[in-house]
């Protein structure tokens, strides 16, 4: 019987791998043709509006867009998958090159956020849902609905305001020199990841507390208590396991709503991380870096995806008897 | 759970949700009325860049000299107005993916489910932002992006609840009648499931307030000169130490706003669950 479980285990996880290669194919293609199908191309772009209707021909036939969709399309997966990216329009440098020290800032970023968060998200959760509709969840049920309603952009503008206009304790933006860590900066990292906490707990806390909720009413927890057992111990042995598969749950959840957070927080404080070179070559129509930049991010929270089903599937044996 | 904790609860959530029903009606009423009530235009240039403010402007004036608190007046409509049209077309779009998925069942209905994950799998920002990429940013794109956001969703439901009404008597009746897809959608589909779809609109529609400020916050959705809470608070960023008020405002207004639609729409779904 063992076998059979670990076989058909090992066949969920190869599942779920395909499914991703398929999924971040999908999205190469999805990425590569909205920024190619919609009006405007690069080379309008470039010219902008000294275009006459010869030196776009030109421009086209010199960056090799006047060559059919698809060949472009392949010629472009090709580099990516071989590690060339493209060249920015704008900077006229290897995107690689332009985003390199980016990628790490952002990812320092997104780390020391998880790293706060999923222990805050799991210990209020699990506060607020062993007591439903005590005060501590009443409260915590209303901040977070407001947290989840309030735009990242307006949280750090107000944060910045208190925090860095009203009481000067911090700087207002994250002007860290080129080349150097984030992490060299601490004072630079503070407003950020406090703004994306504030966010990304708001979401996460109510996910978590649902689960220990259900799992503290559920009937073994009461049959547990009825055979005399202490309430720590049916906490420990029984409603902690199922609020620590939640807490997967939480980091994917979480990366799905990091993207987007992590791009606005990045304008917000203008830190100098991947999010802030997509936003700004979008503005410029620098089309090579926002297709290299759109394909990295989607790459990434595919995978975290990814390995969030893979931990959950071995966190929760339940799962596994699904088909 | 104690019998008295779950009727208290529901209480408490009366109370907040009829608050926040009223604030969101007098904030609705600001939104609509403000561009009459504002003192100067909206880019009329009043007075020097971010001076502070005074009798003659309350809330101070902008990076370019522009009466903060007529511009404020006139910066919810936008707000308002984009979001809704983005509800409408996603209601109109996935409505019609859900409605015949669901009726259909089978192949059409894989197809379209499918079409629907691939759209899930991209986090919101980014599809917005990729979408935009191509014109550098317009209205359309942002009405056409929030929606698009938006359709899986509403599909999802809208196809559970068709299935469900499908295999009702009054349906087949009207099938071996010999009654037309389109009639059977209108008068026997339609009505019957008009309530659960409506059940999420306003949390969809907070979403949508939401996704459109963050795209007009970065620059890719309505232009400039437009006076949008959200364009405001970009525009004025570089004031965050010498005029607070001019950021402050749109904020606060825009994060009201936000807050009172969801736990609106939060007490709204929360009755309908316990009337159940």
């Amino acid at each position: 019987m063992a076998g059979v479980g670990r076989h058909s285990l090992r066949g969920l996880i190869a599942r779920r791998i395909a499914i991703t290669v398929g999924l971040l194919w999908i999205i190469s293609l999805l990425v590569f043709a909205a920024t190619q199908v919609l009006p405007g191309d690069t080379a309008s772009a470039i010219l902008g509006k000294t275009a006459t209707p010869e030196s776009l021909a030109q421009l086209r036939a010199q960056l090799g867009l006047d060559r059919p969709v698809t060949e472009q399309y392949l010629d472009w997966l090709g580099g990516v998958v071989s590690g060339d990216l493209g060249r920015s329009l704008a900077a006229g440098l290897p995107v690689g090159e332009l985003i390199g020290d980016r990628v790490g800032a952002t990812l320092v970023l997104a780390a020391v956020t998880l790293v706060l968060l999923v222990p805050i998200a799991l210990a209020l959760g699990v506060l607020s849902g062993m007591r439903r509709d005590g005060k501590l969840d009443q409260l915590v049920s209303w901040l977070t609905l407001a947290g989840v309603a309030v735009p990242e952009f307006v949280t750090g503008t107000l944060l910045a305001l208190l925090l860095a206009t009203w009481l000067g304790w911090l700087p207002a933006v994250s002007l860290i020199p080129p080349g150097e860590s984030p992490l060299a900066h601490p004072q630079f990292m503070v407003l950020p990841v406090l703004t994306l906490l504030v966010a990304g707990l708001a979401s996460t806390v109510r996910l978590v507390r649902v689960g220990v909720a259900e799992a503290a009413e559920s009937g073994y927890t009461e049959m547990a208590r009825l055979s005399g057992i202490s309430e720590r111990r049916v906490v420990r042995r029984w409603v902690l396991p199922n609020a620590l598969a939640a807490g997967v749950q939480v980091i994917a959840l979480t990366a799905q709503w990091l993207v987007g957070g992590i791009v606005i927080v990045e304008m917000v404080f203008q830190y100098p991380g991947v999010g802030q070179t997509l936003v700004q070559s979008v503005q410029s129509q620098d089309i090579p870096v926002v297709q290299a930049v759109a394909l990295i991010i989607a790459a990434i929270y595919v995978l975290l995806n990814l390995l969030a089903d893979v931990a959950l599937v071995l966190l929760v044996p339940k799962l596994r008897t699904r088909r | 759970m104690s019998a008295v904790a779950a009727p208290r609860s529901q209480l408490a959530g009366h109370r907040v949700g009829q608050f926040a029903l009223a604030l969101l009606a007098a904030l609705l009423l600001v939104v609509a009325l403000g561009p009459l009530l504002a003192p100067d235009g909206p880019s009329e240039i009043v007075g020097a860049p971010f001076s502070a403010p005074s009798a003659t402007h309350p809330l101070g004036t902008d990076y370019l000299g522009r009466d903060v608190l007529s511009r404020v007046l006139n910066g919810g409509r936008s707000v308002v107005f984009y979001a809704l049209l983005a509800m409408a077309t996603a209601y109109t779009v996935g409505g019609l993916a859900g409605l015949v998925a669901g009726l259909r069942g089978g192949f059409t209905d894989a197809a379209l489910m499918r079409l629907m994950d691939v759209v899930l799998a991209f986090p919101p920002i980014l599809l917005l932002l990729v979408l935009a990429a191509g014109t550098g940013g317009s209205t359309a794109i942002l009405v056409a992006g929030v929606a698009l956001v938006n359709v899986p969703g509403i599909a999802r439901v809208v196809r559970a609840a068709t299935a469900e009404v499908a295999t009702k008597g009054y349906v087949e009746a009207a099938v071996a009648r010999g009654a037309r897809t389109p009639s059977i959608l209108a008068r026997d589909v339609l009505p019957n499931i008009a309530s659960t779809v409506a059940a999420d609109a306003g949390t969809r529609f907070a979403i949508s307030i939401l996704l459109a400020a963050a795209m007009n916050f970065l620059g890719v959705g309505i232009e400039p000169p437009s006076p949008d809470w959200s364009v405001m608070i970009t525009e004025n960023r570089s004031g965050l130490t010498l005029q607070p008020w001019a950021l402050a405002a749109p904020a606060l207004l825009l994060a009201a706003l936000t807050v009172t639609v969801s736990v609106v729409a939060d007490v709204l779904t929360r009755e309908r669950r316990s009337a159940r």
